[in-house]
Protein backbone atom coordinates (compact mmCIF):
# COMPACT_ATOMS: atom_id res chain seq x y z
CA UNK A 1 0.00 0.00 0.00
CA UNK A 2 2.60 2.34 0.89
CA UNK A 3 4.74 1.03 -2.44
CA UNK A 4 1.68 2.45 -4.40
CA UNK A 5 0.89 5.29 -2.74
CA UNK A 6 4.65 6.38 -3.40
CA UNK A 7 4.68 5.42 -6.84
CA UNK A 8 1.72 7.18 -7.53
CA UNK A 9 2.62 10.05 -5.40
CA UNK A 10 5.86 9.67 -7.58
CA UNK A 11 3.74 9.87 -10.85
CA UNK A 12 1.44 12.82 -10.18
CA UNK A 13 4.98 14.57 -9.82
CA UNK A 14 6.49 13.46 -12.44
CA UNK A 15 3.61 14.38 -14.91
CA UNK A 16 3.27 18.13 -13.60
CA UNK A 17 6.82 18.56 -13.56
CA UNK A 18 7.99 17.13 -16.81
CA UNK A 19 4.99 16.80 -18.79
CA UNK A 20 5.37 20.03 -20.54
CA UNK A 21 8.63 18.82 -22.38
CA UNK A 22 6.76 16.15 -24.14
CA UNK A 23 3.86 18.34 -25.26
CA UNK A 24 6.18 20.57 -26.38
CA UNK A 25 8.12 18.77 -29.20
CA UNK A 26 4.80 16.79 -30.32
CA UNK A 27 3.72 18.78 -33.43
CA UNK A 28 0.08 20.82 -32.20
CA UNK A 29 -1.13 24.22 -32.48
CA UNK A 30 -3.98 25.62 -30.57
CA UNK A 31 -6.80 27.35 -32.87
CA UNK A 32 -9.24 29.59 -30.62
CA UNK A 33 -12.64 29.36 -32.60
CA UNK A 34 -16.37 29.54 -31.96
CA UNK A 35 -18.96 27.41 -31.25
CA UNK A 36 -20.89 27.24 -34.37
CA UNK A 37 -17.79 25.55 -36.18
CA UNK A 38 -17.48 22.81 -33.10
CA UNK A 39 -20.98 22.13 -32.86
CA UNK A 40 -21.61 21.79 -36.42
CA UNK A 41 -19.21 18.91 -36.40
CA UNK A 42 -17.06 20.86 -38.94
CA UNK A 43 -14.17 20.26 -37.27
CA UNK A 44 -14.46 17.22 -36.52
CA UNK A 45 -14.53 16.59 -40.71
CA UNK A 46 -11.76 18.53 -41.73
CA UNK A 47 -9.22 18.17 -39.10
CA UNK A 48 -7.67 14.86 -39.26
CA UNK A 49 -7.71 15.38 -42.90
CA UNK A 50 -5.19 18.50 -42.15
CA UNK A 51 -3.46 16.37 -39.67
CA UNK A 52 -2.99 13.11 -42.28
CA UNK A 53 -1.41 15.68 -44.05
CA UNK A 54 0.63 17.73 -42.35
CA UNK A 55 1.31 15.44 -38.95
CA UNK A 56 -0.18 18.41 -37.02
CA UNK A 57 -2.31 18.52 -34.13
CA UNK A 58 -5.22 21.00 -34.31
CA UNK A 59 -6.84 21.60 -30.23
CA UNK A 60 -9.65 23.59 -30.59
CA UNK A 61 -10.89 25.58 -28.02
CA UNK A 62 -14.85 26.61 -28.90
CA UNK A 63 -15.85 29.82 -27.95
CA UNK A 64 -17.59 33.50 -28.76
CA UNK A 65 -15.70 35.16 -31.21
CA UNK A 66 -15.06 37.95 -29.08
CA UNK A 67 -13.72 35.67 -25.99
CA UNK A 68 -11.69 33.84 -28.77
CA UNK A 69 -10.46 36.99 -29.66
CA UNK A 70 -9.66 38.03 -26.23
CA UNK A 71 -7.62 34.51 -26.00
CA UNK A 72 -5.93 35.31 -28.79
CA UNK A 73 -5.18 38.51 -27.54
CA UNK A 74 -3.37 37.58 -24.70
CA UNK A 75 -1.35 34.56 -26.87
CA UNK A 76 -3.27 31.47 -25.41
CA UNK A 77 -4.00 30.43 -28.77
CA UNK A 78 -1.28 30.52 -32.32
CA UNK A 79 -4.36 30.74 -34.39
CA UNK A 80 -7.99 32.60 -34.39
CA UNK A 81 -10.97 31.54 -36.59
CA UNK A 82 -13.84 33.34 -36.23
CA UNK A 83 -16.83 34.93 -37.73
CA UNK A 84 -17.36 39.00 -37.42
CA UNK A 85 -15.13 40.73 -39.70
CA UNK A 86 -15.47 44.39 -37.72
CA UNK A 87 -14.25 42.72 -34.13
CA UNK A 88 -11.33 40.85 -36.69
CA UNK A 89 -10.25 44.11 -38.31
CA UNK A 90 -10.46 45.68 -34.83
CA UNK A 91 -8.12 43.03 -33.82
CA UNK A 92 -5.69 42.96 -36.66
CA UNK A 93 -5.90 47.23 -36.15
CA UNK A 94 -4.27 46.36 -32.32
CA UNK A 95 -1.21 44.68 -34.02
CA UNK A 96 -2.36 40.94 -32.35
CA UNK A 97 -2.88 39.53 -35.61
CA UNK A 98 -0.79 39.22 -38.64
CA UNK A 99 -3.04 39.03 -41.83
CA UNK A 100 -6.79 38.13 -42.36
CA UNK A 101 -8.14 35.65 -44.83
CA UNK A 102 -11.61 34.59 -45.47
CA UNK A 103 -11.91 30.93 -45.60
CA UNK A 104 -15.84 30.15 -46.34
CA UNK A 105 -19.53 31.11 -45.22
CA UNK A 106 -22.92 29.98 -44.53
CA UNK A 107 -25.83 32.30 -43.31
CA UNK A 108 -27.66 33.07 -40.07
CA UNK A 109 -31.54 32.46 -40.38
CA UNK A 110 -34.57 33.31 -37.78
CA UNK A 111 -35.78 30.51 -36.29
CA UNK A 112 -38.93 30.49 -34.66
CA UNK A 113 -41.89 28.77 -33.40
CA UNK A 114 -44.20 26.88 -35.47
CA UNK A 115 -47.40 28.80 -34.27
CA UNK A 116 -45.42 32.11 -35.74
CA UNK A 117 -46.93 34.73 -32.99
CA UNK A 118 -45.34 37.20 -35.20
CA UNK A 119 -46.81 36.34 -38.37
CA UNK A 120 -43.34 36.75 -39.88
CA UNK A 121 -42.67 32.49 -41.63
CA UNK A 122 -41.63 32.59 -45.12
CA UNK A 123 -40.26 36.28 -45.59
CA UNK A 124 -36.89 36.83 -47.45
CA UNK A 125 -37.03 40.49 -45.21
CA UNK A 126 -35.13 40.17 -41.89
CA UNK A 127 -35.47 43.70 -40.77
CA UNK A 128 -39.44 43.70 -41.37
CA UNK A 129 -39.34 40.57 -39.07
CA UNK A 130 -37.89 42.15 -36.47
CA UNK A 131 -40.17 45.09 -36.44
CA UNK A 132 -42.67 42.93 -36.27
CA UNK A 133 -41.25 40.74 -33.23
CA UNK A 134 -40.81 44.09 -31.55
CA UNK A 135 -44.57 45.32 -32.10
CA UNK A 136 -45.50 42.05 -31.26
CA UNK A 137 -43.44 41.58 -28.04
CA UNK A 138 -42.74 38.07 -29.36
CA UNK A 139 -40.20 36.42 -26.87
CA UNK A 140 -36.91 36.66 -28.62
CA UNK A 141 -33.96 34.64 -27.02
CA UNK A 142 -30.71 36.81 -27.98
CA UNK A 143 -27.20 35.22 -27.63
CA UNK A 144 -25.79 38.30 -25.31
CA UNK A 145 -22.51 37.08 -25.36
CA UNK A 146 -20.70 39.21 -27.95
CA UNK A 147 -19.97 36.39 -29.91
CA UNK A 148 -20.02 36.56 -33.58
CA UNK A 149 -23.61 35.66 -34.00
CA UNK A 150 -24.34 38.14 -30.85
CA UNK A 151 -22.60 40.97 -32.89
CA UNK A 152 -24.89 40.13 -36.47
CA UNK A 153 -27.62 40.22 -34.46
CA UNK A 154 -27.40 43.64 -33.14
CA UNK A 155 -26.63 45.13 -36.26
CA UNK A 156 -29.54 43.76 -37.36
CA UNK A 157 -31.46 45.62 -34.87
CA UNK A 158 -29.98 48.75 -36.29
CA UNK A 159 -30.63 48.08 -39.85
CA UNK A 160 -33.94 47.56 -38.49
CA UNK A 161 -33.84 51.32 -36.83
CA UNK A 162 -34.20 49.86 -33.58
CA UNK A 163 -31.90 50.53 -30.92
CA UNK A 164 -32.58 47.18 -28.62
CA UNK A 165 -30.57 48.56 -25.64
CA UNK A 166 -33.66 51.39 -25.57
CA UNK A 167 -36.23 49.62 -26.68
CA UNK A 168 -35.69 46.10 -25.14
CA UNK A 169 -38.62 44.74 -23.47
CA UNK A 170 -39.54 41.46 -21.41
CA UNK A 171 -40.00 40.04 -24.46
CA UNK A 172 -35.81 40.21 -25.59
CA UNK A 173 -33.95 37.86 -23.23
CA UNK A 174 -30.13 37.96 -23.29
CA UNK A 175 -29.14 34.59 -21.92
CA UNK A 176 -25.41 34.99 -22.09
CA UNK A 177 -24.38 31.77 -23.89
CA UNK A 178 -23.37 29.72 -26.87
CA UNK A 179 -25.09 29.07 -29.57
CA UNK A 180 -26.38 25.58 -28.89
CA UNK A 181 -27.78 26.81 -25.54
CA UNK A 182 -29.83 29.47 -27.16
CA UNK A 183 -31.22 26.95 -29.30
CA UNK A 184 -32.13 25.13 -26.68
CA UNK A 185 -33.85 28.43 -24.61
CA UNK A 186 -35.52 29.11 -27.68
CA UNK A 187 -37.04 25.71 -28.17
CA UNK A 188 -37.90 25.52 -24.08
CA UNK A 189 -39.70 29.42 -24.37
CA UNK A 190 -40.77 28.77 -28.39
CA UNK A 191 -39.08 32.11 -29.13
CA UNK A 192 -37.35 33.55 -31.60
CA UNK A 193 -33.75 33.80 -32.51
CA UNK A 194 -30.84 34.29 -34.93
CA UNK A 195 -29.01 31.31 -35.20
CA UNK A 196 -26.43 30.32 -37.86
CA UNK A 197 -27.34 27.45 -40.22
CA UNK A 198 -24.01 24.98 -39.63
CA UNK A 199 -25.51 24.80 -35.59
CA UNK A 200 -29.28 24.89 -36.86
CA UNK A 201 -28.68 21.49 -39.15
CA UNK A 202 -26.75 19.88 -36.79
CA UNK A 203 -28.48 20.66 -33.70
CA UNK A 204 -30.92 17.63 -32.35
CA UNK A 205 -33.65 19.40 -29.55
CA UNK A 206 -36.04 21.50 -32.24
CA UNK A 207 -39.20 20.89 -30.54
CA UNK A 208 -41.05 23.37 -32.03
CA UNK A 209 -39.03 25.00 -33.70
CA UNK A 210 -38.98 26.42 -37.57
CA UNK A 211 -37.03 28.24 -39.75
CA UNK A 212 -39.10 31.64 -40.10
CA UNK A 213 -36.34 34.15 -42.34
CA UNK A 214 -33.97 33.14 -44.44
CA UNK A 215 -32.51 34.38 -47.78
CA UNK A 216 -32.03 37.59 -47.10
CA UNK A 217 -28.56 39.11 -48.25
CA UNK A 218 -27.79 40.92 -44.81
CA UNK A 219 -28.32 37.14 -43.13
CA UNK A 220 -24.70 36.75 -44.74
CA UNK A 221 -22.08 35.32 -42.25
CA UNK A 222 -18.14 35.31 -43.36
CA UNK A 223 -15.75 33.08 -41.44
CA UNK A 224 -12.17 34.57 -41.60
CA UNK A 225 -8.62 32.71 -39.70
CA UNK A 226 -5.48 35.16 -38.83
CA UNK A 227 -1.93 33.93 -37.49
CA UNK A 228 -1.58 35.58 -33.88
CA UNK A 229 1.43 38.21 -34.23
CA UNK A 230 4.28 35.96 -33.24
CA UNK A 231 6.04 39.54 -32.68
CA UNK A 232 3.31 40.03 -29.54
CA UNK A 233 3.82 36.26 -28.33
CA UNK A 234 6.81 34.82 -29.22
CA UNK A 235 5.39 31.64 -27.74
CA UNK A 236 3.14 31.68 -31.09
CA UNK A 237 3.63 28.45 -33.27
CA UNK A 238 3.91 30.71 -36.61
CA UNK A 239 4.90 27.73 -38.86
CA UNK A 240 2.52 25.62 -38.03
CA UNK A 241 -0.09 27.87 -37.61
CA UNK A 242 0.47 29.54 -40.88
CA UNK A 243 0.31 25.96 -42.84
CA UNK A 244 -2.81 25.34 -40.87
CA UNK A 245 -3.81 28.64 -42.95
CA UNK A 246 -2.44 27.93 -45.82
CA UNK A 247 -4.30 24.63 -45.82
CA UNK A 248 -7.68 26.03 -45.11
CA UNK A 249 -7.21 28.73 -48.08
CA UNK A 250 -6.16 25.87 -50.36
CA UNK A 251 -6.93 22.01 -50.05
CA UNK A 252 -8.62 22.57 -47.30
CA UNK A 253 -11.73 24.48 -49.44
CA UNK A 254 -12.54 21.75 -50.94
CA UNK A 255 -12.82 19.75 -47.55
CA UNK A 256 -15.18 22.45 -46.26
CA UNK A 257 -17.36 21.89 -49.77
CA UNK A 258 -17.78 18.31 -49.13
CA UNK A 259 -19.00 18.77 -45.67
CA UNK A 260 -22.94 17.62 -45.56
CA UNK A 261 -25.19 16.86 -43.00
CA UNK A 262 -28.15 14.97 -43.70
CA UNK A 263 -27.38 15.60 -47.29
CA UNK A 264 -27.34 19.57 -46.60
CA UNK A 265 -23.41 21.58 -47.46
CA UNK A 266 -22.98 23.90 -44.30
CA UNK A 267 -20.39 26.05 -45.04
CA UNK A 268 -18.93 27.68 -48.58
CA UNK A 269 -15.51 27.66 -49.16
CA UNK A 270 -14.45 31.51 -50.77
CA UNK A 271 -10.74 31.59 -49.90
CA UNK A 272 -10.35 33.24 -53.71
CA UNK A 273 -12.69 35.98 -52.62
CA UNK A 274 -10.42 38.87 -51.47
CA UNK A 275 -13.08 41.63 -50.64
CA UNK A 276 -15.27 39.12 -48.22
CA UNK B 1 -34.53 9.03 -34.07
CA UNK B 2 -31.71 6.99 -35.37
CA UNK B 3 -29.20 9.48 -34.09
CA UNK B 4 -30.42 9.09 -30.57
CA UNK B 5 -29.83 5.28 -30.52
CA UNK B 6 -26.37 5.90 -32.25
CA UNK B 7 -25.51 7.97 -28.96
CA UNK B 8 -27.26 5.72 -26.98
CA UNK B 9 -25.07 3.05 -28.53
CA UNK B 10 -21.68 5.18 -28.20
CA UNK B 11 -22.14 5.16 -24.88
CA UNK B 12 -23.28 1.71 -23.75
CA UNK B 13 -20.43 0.11 -26.36
CA UNK B 14 -17.67 2.26 -24.64
CA UNK B 15 -15.86 3.22 -28.29
CA UNK B 16 -12.40 4.40 -27.88
CA UNK B 17 -13.22 8.12 -27.55
CA UNK B 18 -15.45 7.49 -24.24
CA UNK B 19 -12.88 5.82 -22.58
CA UNK B 20 -10.20 8.12 -23.43
CA UNK B 21 -12.76 10.76 -22.07
CA UNK B 22 -13.15 8.46 -18.90
CA UNK B 23 -9.69 7.83 -18.08
CA UNK B 24 -9.04 11.58 -18.57
CA UNK B 25 -11.61 12.86 -16.24
CA UNK B 26 -10.39 10.33 -13.58
CA UNK B 27 -6.82 10.86 -14.13
CA UNK B 28 -7.29 14.81 -13.15
CA UNK B 29 -9.53 14.18 -10.93
CA UNK B 30 -7.77 11.57 -8.66
CA UNK B 31 -4.30 13.05 -9.38
CA UNK B 32 -6.25 16.66 -7.90
CA UNK B 33 -7.13 14.78 -4.85
CA UNK B 34 -3.87 13.00 -3.99
CA UNK B 35 -2.38 16.88 -4.22
CA UNK B 36 -4.79 18.32 -1.90
CA UNK B 37 -4.11 15.57 0.51
CA UNK B 38 -0.67 16.11 0.52
CA UNK B 39 -1.39 19.98 1.31
CA UNK B 40 -4.90 19.42 2.75
CA UNK B 41 -4.08 16.76 5.51
CA UNK B 42 -0.93 18.00 6.74
CA UNK B 43 -2.76 21.64 7.28
CA UNK B 44 -5.85 20.57 8.68
CA UNK B 45 -3.51 18.74 11.64
CA UNK B 46 -1.69 21.43 12.10
CA UNK B 47 -4.49 23.73 12.83
CA UNK B 48 -6.37 20.61 14.98
CA UNK B 49 -2.77 20.47 16.95
CA UNK B 50 -1.93 24.08 17.96
CA UNK B 51 -3.01 27.32 19.35
CA UNK B 52 -2.45 30.66 18.15
CA UNK B 53 -4.09 33.89 18.03
CA UNK B 54 -6.51 34.34 15.02
CA UNK B 55 -7.54 30.42 14.79
CA UNK B 56 -10.78 30.90 14.74
CA UNK B 57 -10.87 32.89 11.76
CA UNK B 58 -9.03 30.65 10.01
CA UNK B 59 -11.03 27.84 10.59
CA UNK B 60 -13.92 29.73 9.58
CA UNK B 61 -11.90 30.62 6.84
CA UNK B 62 -11.08 27.22 5.80
CA UNK B 63 -14.76 25.79 6.41
CA UNK B 64 -16.21 28.46 4.10
CA UNK B 65 -13.15 27.97 1.21
CA UNK B 66 -15.03 24.50 0.97
CA UNK B 67 -17.64 26.53 -1.17
CA UNK B 68 -15.45 27.83 -3.43
CA UNK B 69 -17.30 28.26 -6.94
CA UNK B 70 -15.54 26.20 -9.31
CA UNK B 71 -16.07 29.26 -11.77
CA UNK B 72 -14.68 31.81 -9.93
CA UNK B 73 -11.50 29.29 -8.99
CA UNK B 74 -11.41 28.62 -12.84
CA UNK B 75 -11.67 32.10 -14.01
CA UNK B 76 -8.48 32.95 -11.26
CA UNK B 77 -6.41 30.35 -12.42
CA UNK B 78 -6.81 31.24 -16.02
CA UNK B 79 -5.60 34.56 -15.49
CA UNK B 80 -2.79 32.93 -13.84
CA UNK B 81 -1.54 30.79 -16.31
CA UNK B 82 -2.24 32.62 -19.28
CA UNK B 83 0.67 33.99 -21.19
CA UNK B 84 0.07 37.22 -20.16
CA UNK B 85 -0.26 36.43 -16.83
CA UNK B 86 2.61 35.89 -13.90
CA UNK B 87 3.04 32.02 -15.01
CA UNK B 88 2.29 32.31 -18.56
CA UNK B 89 6.42 31.65 -19.02
CA UNK B 90 5.19 27.97 -18.88
CA UNK B 91 2.29 27.29 -20.84
CA UNK B 92 -0.04 25.46 -19.23
CA UNK B 93 -3.13 26.79 -20.26
CA UNK B 94 -5.54 24.78 -21.41
CA UNK B 95 -3.72 21.48 -20.45
CA UNK B 96 -4.67 18.89 -18.39
CA UNK B 97 -2.26 19.92 -15.89
CA UNK B 98 -4.22 23.23 -16.04
CA UNK B 99 -7.70 21.46 -14.84
CA UNK B 100 -5.18 19.48 -11.98
CA UNK B 101 -4.22 22.89 -10.47
CA UNK B 102 -7.80 24.42 -10.65
CA UNK B 103 -9.25 21.39 -9.13
CA UNK B 104 -6.35 20.99 -6.55
CA UNK B 105 -7.54 24.43 -5.63
CA UNK B 106 -11.17 23.79 -5.13
CA UNK B 107 -10.42 20.34 -2.98
CA UNK B 108 -7.78 21.49 -0.70
CA UNK B 109 -9.91 23.04 1.28
CA UNK B 110 -12.02 20.59 1.96
CA UNK B 111 -9.54 17.76 2.63
CA UNK B 112 -8.04 20.21 5.22
CA UNK B 113 -10.99 21.21 6.90
CA UNK B 114 -12.34 17.17 7.24
CA UNK B 115 -9.33 16.68 8.31
CA UNK B 116 -9.10 19.21 10.96
CA UNK B 117 -11.95 18.05 12.07
CA UNK B 118 -11.19 14.56 12.33
CA UNK B 119 -8.27 15.00 13.87
CA UNK B 120 -9.13 17.69 16.61
CA UNK B 121 -11.52 15.13 17.88
CA UNK B 122 -9.37 11.94 18.39
CA UNK B 123 -6.49 14.79 20.09
CA UNK B 124 -9.07 15.90 22.55
CA UNK B 125 -9.43 11.80 22.95
CA UNK B 126 -5.66 10.69 22.66
CA UNK B 127 -4.39 14.26 24.14
CA UNK B 128 -3.44 13.01 28.06
CA UNK B 129 -1.93 9.87 26.89
CA UNK B 130 0.50 11.39 23.91
CA UNK B 131 1.15 13.86 26.44
CA UNK B 132 2.18 11.12 28.73
CA UNK B 133 4.47 9.55 26.91
CA UNK B 134 6.25 13.02 25.87
CA UNK B 135 5.60 12.69 21.91
CA UNK B 136 6.96 15.50 19.97
CA UNK B 137 4.84 17.63 17.75
CA UNK B 138 5.60 15.41 14.79
CA UNK B 139 5.11 12.09 16.48
CA UNK B 140 1.61 13.62 17.37
CA UNK B 141 0.45 14.61 13.73
CA UNK B 142 1.45 11.11 12.31
CA UNK B 143 0.57 9.19 15.46
CA UNK B 144 -3.07 10.99 14.76
CA UNK B 145 -2.85 11.39 11.03
CA UNK B 146 -2.26 7.13 11.44
CA UNK B 147 -4.99 6.33 13.76
CA UNK B 148 -7.82 8.70 11.70
CA UNK B 149 -6.48 7.25 8.50
CA UNK B 150 -9.88 5.52 7.77
CA UNK B 151 -12.04 8.48 8.59
CA UNK B 152 -10.12 10.74 6.44
CA UNK B 153 -10.57 8.31 3.37
CA UNK B 154 -13.94 10.05 3.70
CA UNK B 155 -13.04 13.54 3.56
CA UNK B 156 -11.10 12.26 0.45
CA UNK B 157 -13.94 10.59 -0.91
CA UNK B 158 -15.84 14.09 -0.61
CA UNK B 159 -12.94 16.12 -2.38
CA UNK B 160 -13.04 13.06 -4.96
CA UNK B 161 -16.66 14.18 -5.23
CA UNK B 162 -16.33 17.66 -5.80
CA UNK B 163 -13.60 17.56 -8.16
CA UNK B 164 -15.32 14.68 -10.23
CA UNK B 165 -18.82 16.67 -10.68
CA UNK B 166 -17.89 20.24 -10.97
CA UNK B 167 -17.35 21.94 -14.76
CA UNK B 168 -17.34 25.31 -14.12
CA UNK B 169 -13.66 25.53 -13.07
CA UNK B 170 -12.06 22.61 -15.65
CA UNK B 171 -14.24 23.58 -18.69
CA UNK B 172 -11.97 27.33 -18.26
CA UNK B 173 -8.86 26.61 -18.17
CA UNK B 174 -8.84 23.28 -20.14
CA UNK B 175 -10.87 24.60 -22.99
CA UNK B 176 -12.84 21.34 -23.46
CA UNK B 177 -10.45 20.14 -26.30
CA UNK B 178 -11.38 17.05 -27.93
CA UNK B 179 -8.67 14.07 -27.25
CA UNK B 180 -6.90 15.99 -24.99
CA UNK B 181 -8.76 17.91 -22.20
CA UNK B 182 -12.52 17.14 -22.77
CA UNK B 183 -13.86 15.38 -19.47
CA UNK B 184 -17.11 13.52 -18.46
CA UNK B 185 -18.59 16.48 -17.09
CA UNK B 186 -17.78 19.38 -20.14
CA UNK B 187 -18.34 16.66 -22.60
CA UNK B 188 -22.08 16.63 -21.16
CA UNK B 189 -21.97 20.36 -21.04
CA UNK B 190 -20.97 20.54 -24.89
CA UNK B 191 -23.74 17.52 -26.22
CA UNK B 192 -26.67 19.56 -23.80
CA UNK B 193 -25.25 22.94 -26.35
CA UNK B 194 -25.26 20.41 -29.22
CA UNK B 195 -28.83 19.95 -28.42
CA UNK B 196 -28.20 15.90 -28.12
CA UNK B 197 -29.73 15.23 -25.03
CA UNK B 198 -29.89 11.47 -24.81
CA UNK B 199 -25.68 11.57 -25.30
CA UNK B 200 -25.76 13.83 -22.34
CA UNK B 201 -28.31 11.82 -20.18
CA UNK B 202 -26.29 8.64 -21.31
CA UNK B 203 -22.81 10.44 -20.49
CA UNK B 204 -23.96 11.74 -17.15
CA UNK B 205 -25.14 7.77 -16.15
CA UNK B 206 -21.29 7.13 -16.82
CA UNK B 207 -20.48 9.65 -14.71
CA UNK B 208 -22.55 8.58 -12.05
CA UNK B 209 -21.55 5.12 -12.10
CA UNK B 210 -17.62 5.90 -12.28
CA UNK B 211 -18.03 7.94 -9.21
CA UNK B 212 -20.19 5.43 -7.42
CA UNK B 213 -17.59 2.68 -8.98
CA UNK B 214 -14.66 4.96 -7.34
CA UNK B 215 -16.63 4.83 -3.58
CA UNK B 216 -17.35 1.70 -3.81
CA UNK B 217 -13.78 0.40 -3.96
CA UNK B 218 -12.33 2.81 -1.49
CA UNK B 219 -15.12 1.89 0.80
CA UNK B 220 -13.63 -2.25 0.07
CA UNK B 221 -10.18 -0.57 0.63
CA UNK B 222 -11.48 0.81 4.19
CA UNK B 223 -13.34 -2.53 5.40
CA UNK B 224 -10.36 -4.79 4.11
CA UNK B 225 -7.83 -2.20 5.89
CA UNK B 226 -9.97 -2.25 9.24
CA UNK B 227 -9.56 -5.93 9.58
CA UNK B 228 -6.32 -6.21 8.52
CA UNK B 229 -5.49 -3.43 11.43
CA UNK B 230 -7.29 -5.45 13.94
Amino acid sequence: MKMLTRRLLMAVTATLVFGGSASAQEKSILVASTTSTQDSGLFGHILPMFKARTGIDVKVVAQGTGQALDTARRGDADVVFVHARAAEEKFLAGGFGVKRYPVMYNDFILVGPKGDPAGIKGSKDITAALVAIKAKGADFISRGDKSGTHQAELNLWKLAGIDIARDKGPWYKEIGQGMGAALNTASAANAYVLADRGTWLSFKNRGELMIAVEGDKRLFNQYGVMLVNPEKHPSVKKDFGQQFIDWLVSEGQRAIADYKVNGEQLFYPNAGDSGA
Amino acid sequence: MPDDVSALHLVLSGDAALFAIVRLSLYVSLSAVLLAAMIGIPFGAFLALTRFPGRQGVIVGLNALMGLPPVVVGLAVYLALSRSGPLGSFGLLFTPRAMIIAQTILVAPIIAALARQTIEDLWIEYRDELTAMNIGPLGRVATLVWDARFSLVTALLAGFGRAAAEVGAIIIVGGNIEGFTRTMTTAIALETSKGDLPLAVGLGMVLIAIVIAVNALAWTARRAGERWAG
